[in-house]
């Protein structure tokens, strides 16, 4: 198979994927029940968590919870600013330069 | 400025941190293209076809070690699963769009663009031109892909490692699910997604991740359906 047929093809069903609630969902065509309707409530916190998670505590592939794992560190750094302030710049600011004073000096 | 202009332009706002963890990724992925023996047009034109950054590494990597293309295929698609979550995640405040509004805001549907217009979505709700909101956050991170994409192919990954730019996309989604943490099934939900993450981390094709967020899924709901209506809406 040539790379492009496999762009095309990974192309297609990824939009694929992507257009498919979107469709099915919509007004009419199929009503979304009410346990499901709750359950969508939460996928942001849980798909977030999940992307977070490992960049936090996966270093190199390995597991890491030492206070040596200078991502995690900054991280829960940058939790609390954002539980506290509730601000977004603020916690990506502070947490990026927690991390850039971490790997300097840490 | 018109309601939809003003809109776009707070989606192309909402995405500006994401997009600095963003460009350092489609560096490396023009590079590894690159690499793996992909010509130059074709690694632009993945960024376009399939606009899917994990995918799109999976796949040079897969191509790199010549891998027959059906493969690729499934895997793109396993990979890119996760997308069905927000596909339904937004669904009921995109259904009174034309078609044509949908084919083009599925295209643009990641990661990146799907966080901070759900965020919107459940602040402000549904009005007339709140979609335009996920345009523009869609429409920057496309733009942003593609040119990342072609100084990764043209200059390789010219960004040091050492700077940590991609640290910003955990820092961002941390700015945003912080905030969501108001009530005890939303913490579970979040808790128990990230843990199981953690534990399914060295499954293939990114299979990890749509676990754990089924499994924060369900507890949520779970925990959601048996505490008293009121409390905490």
């Amino acid at each position: 198979m040539s790379i492009w047929l496999v762009m095309l093809l990974g192309g297609l069903i990824t939009f694929g994927i992507r257009f498919s609630l979107i469709y099915l969902l919509a007004e009419g065509r199929v009503q979304i029940p009410d346990g499901v309707r709750r359950a969508l409530h939460y996928v942001p916190p849980a798909v977030l968590s999940a992307l977070i998670f490992p960049d936090l505590f996966v270093s190199r592939d390995i597991l890491d919870i030492s206070l040596g794992n200078h991502r995690l560190l900054a991280g829960l750094i940058a939790i609390s600013v954002a539980w506290f302030s509730k601000n977004t710049l603020l916690t990506i600011l502070t947490g990026m330069l927690a991390l850039t004073l971490l790997q300097l000096f840490g | 400025m018109s309601e939809a202009t003003k809109n776009f332009w707070a989606g192309v706002r909402a995405e500006i941190p994401l997009l600095i963890g963003v460009f350092p990724f489609g560096m490396i992925y023009g590079a590894l293209a690159l690499n793996a023996g992909i010509s130059k047009l074709a690694s632009q034109m993945m960024s376009s076809i399939v606009f899917a950054g994990s995918s799109q590494f999976i796949t040079t990597q897969l191509v790199g070690d010549a891998a027959p293309g059906i493969v690729i295929v499934l895997t793109i698609a396993v990979v890119n699963l996760r997308h069905m979550l927000y596909s339904a995640s937004l669904a009921p405040y995109l259904s009174s769009l034309s078609t044509r509004w949908k084919i083009i805001l599925s295209y643009l549907l990641t990661d990146e663009a799907y966080a901070p217009t759900i965020l919107q979505y459940e602040k402000e709700g549904v009005q007339r031109f709140s979609h335009w909101f996920l345009l523009g956050a869609g429409f920057a991170l496309w733009f942003t892909w593609q040119v990342s994409t072609a100084l990764g192919i043209f200059l390789g990954a010219a960004i040091p490692d050492s700077w940590s730019l991609d640290f910003a996309l955990p820092l961002t989604f941390i700015a945003m699910v912080v905030p969501m943490l108001k009530n005890r099934p939303a913490i579970a939900a979040a808790v128990s997604a990230g843990i199981v993450a953690l534990a399914a981390y060295s499954l293939p094709y990114g299979l990890g991740l749509i676990l754990a967020a089924i499994v924060g899924i369900l507890v949520g709901s779970f925990l959601d359906g048996r505490r008293p209506s009121m409390e905490g809406l």
